[in-house]
């Protein structure tokens, strides 16, 4: 029996020539990523424990992302003691305001995520950087303190699902719109445990930032990670990227390997989706709930918040003038500087919408654009979870860029294609 | 006597249990205010120390912010039983020392406000109420050693 990727890449971080699904292994961790909600308590327990050690300052990536800037003086409390921490290791990869930006679109653009590593980062949407051919998932605190302390931690290896993306995305249809189909299909544990690996030629033709959005959204299935092959997309994008240590090992799912799941998704034939309240895995086609009104539009996020997300809304919103409150979020100042650069910062403003710095904000209802009670808003985000952008009465819709995009200038759920 | 709190829903999130409102602050005090409150805003006055949640299938999934088994813990909740636990959520609970307890049928043989007195040890649940033993799957041996510990921090200082 051969191995799936996932399988090779923890064999390699256990120094084994092999593993199997459900073994407990102990693997060495390559890259740790902290941000200002998780590490802070993380920074805490190593004092309590008396613990000083950080195992390797080149394999931690520190941003504040989730209410950064500062949105109440106990935020600012845990960015202080995530500043002081990272300044007292000398950490040489720690953002600071103003280059800090939301951590899962931040670290593969500044080069952090390598093939073939193991990843690991106090937030659950850590898996994202399997689109990189890596093995990526979110911890805890007290694991992440573990992890800083020790830089090895214990994994049950996981059983592995496979998911073939045949076909080719249609106009409007989106990477986002795959993976609401894929968690509406199995629903929100359909993946517990397990790895999600992503396959076939819609995947090979989507950019590396359409593939994040995928593996992004393996959590919301319960997956312990996802993960898609390397392939010449993966090369061109990490080509010139990579800080530190620029070789990477490549690792491939043997033609034998085990999956304890296949599921064949013919993305040809899928619709534009919308996720309705209370779970990721409500999804529906847009032609079914055309109409419904929203009171606001959210377009941003680790899931939906790079510069090709925002140059898909802008091309609906060029033009055009926004029905409802629209907030658009670059996830790093990388993408506010390339949207400002190219004139997506002006379409949005002549649109009607507010252009915000880098935040995680509104997303876990933290700040910049907090929901009433009663009020709908359209969001490219990953969680729709009752009260997750604000009231515990209010209620959230996932989408793509585009649908979102729809949706605020028609003020109600549209049809993106009727708009491009 | 523990008292059971039963809810009658599978995927009871880490935004129900602990609102990312309030992620502001790590202080499990203050977390413990608002345990399970975007799920039931009357837990926190009615839960006793010691009174245990029962929920379905998928509880803590979301988030992997520990601060939901800190403000479980912070309630003095003296266990969580479902019919099966996130992964992120089931981790963080053997690594802050707090036994999650597997029980597949449990909203079947709970109900709400029935006695409890739970044997970790034993892997039995006594349903006092309803005049019941319950069997459950205990942890392995790796992660009882662990919840023994107090954590997985206390267990690797012990360890060495």
């Amino acid at each position: 029996m051969g191995m799936t990727i996932t399988e090779k890449i923890m064999a390699r971080a256990a120094g084994r020539t092999s593993v199997k699904a459900g073994e407990l292994v102990n693997a060495n961790v390559d890259m740790i990523m902290c941000h200002d909600v998780t590490t802070p308590p993380a920074i805490s327990m190593l004092r309590e424990h008396g613990v000083d050690n950080v195992f390797d300052p080149e394999k931690i990536v520190v941003t504040p992302d989730h209410f950064q800037p500062a949105k109440d003086i106990k935020s600012a409390e845990l960015h202080k003691r995530l500043d002081s921490w990272a300044k007292e290791k000398n950490l040489p990869y720690y953002y600071k305001l103003g280059r800090a930006g939301v951590c899962h679109a931040l670290l593969p653009e500044q080069g952090h995520i390598r093939p073939g590593e193991v990843i690991v980062g106090g937030d659950s949407h850590t898996c994202t950087y399997g689109a990189f051919a890596a093995f990526s998932t979110g911890i805890g605190s007290t694991d992440l303190a573990a992890a800083i302390a020790t830089g090895v931690l214990w994994f049950k290896v996981p059983a592995s699902m496979k998911f073939v993306l045949n076909g080719s995305l249609g106009k409007g249809v989106y990477s986002k719109d795959v993976i609401l189909e894929v968690i509406r299909r199995i629903g929100t544990d359909g993946a517990l445990y397990r790895a999600m690996e992503f396959v076939g030629p819609a995947l090979k033709e989507m950019t590396m930032e359409a593939r994040m959005t995928i593996t992004n959204m393996a959590i919301e299935a319960g997956g312990k990670n996802g993960i898609v092959g390397f392939d010449q997309t993966t090369k061109a994008y990490l080509s010139g990227r990579l800080k530190g240590k620029t070789d990477y090992t490549v690792f491939e799912s043997d033609a034998n390997a085990p999956y304890v799941h296949e599921d064949t998704i013919d993305c040809s034939k899928l619709e534009p989706m919308v996720a309705f309240p209370h779970l990721p895995s409500n999804g529906k086609a847009v032609g079914e709930c055309k109409g419904l009104a929203m009171d606001q539009a959210y377009i941003g996020s680790c899931t939906n918040g790079r510069i090709e997300d925002l140059r898909i809304a802008a091309s609906i919103l060029k033009g055009r003038q926004v029905k409802i409150r629209t907030i658009v979020v670059p996830a790093t100042p990388v993408i506010w500087k390339q949207a400002v650069d190219e004139g997506l910062a002006e379409i949005f403003y002549d649109a009607g919408c507010v252009f915000s710095a880098p935040t995680c904000g509104a997303c876990l209802g933290g700040f910049m654009g907090i929901l009433a009670a009663g009020e709908k808003c359209i969001s490219t985000t990953n969680r729709n979870f009752v009260g997750r952008m604000g009231s515990p009465k209010s209620e959230v819709y996932l989408a793509s860029p585009a649908t979102a995009a729809a949706a605020a200038v028609e003020g109600k759920l549209a049809d993106c294609r009727n708009y491009l | 006597m523990a008292k059971a709190h039963v809810y009658k829903r599978d995927h009871v999130n880490t935004d129900e249990i602990i609102p990312a409102r309030y992620l502001n602050t790590d202080d499990a005090v203050e977390l413990a205010k608002h345990c399970m409150e975007d799920l039931d805003t009357d837990f926190v006055r009615k839960a006793k120390p010691g009174d245990v949640i029962v929920c379905g299938d998928d509880f803590g999934c979301g988030s992997s912010r520990e601060h939901a088994v800190w403000a479980i813990q912070g309630a003095k909740v003296g266990a969580v039983i479902a019919h099966s636990f996130a992964r992120i959520f089931y981790r963080n609970c053997i690594n802050c020392g707090f036994y999650p307890i597997e029980l597949p049928g449990a909203l079947d043989k709970i109900r709400d406000g029935d006695e409890l007195n739970i044997d970790y040890k034993d892997g039995t649940i006594e349903n006092k109420t309803q005049k019941t033993k319950i069997k459950f799957m205990p942890l392995p041996d790796f992660a009882l050693n662990i919840v023994r510990d107090g954590g997985l921090l206390e267990h690797i200082k012990k360890q060495k």
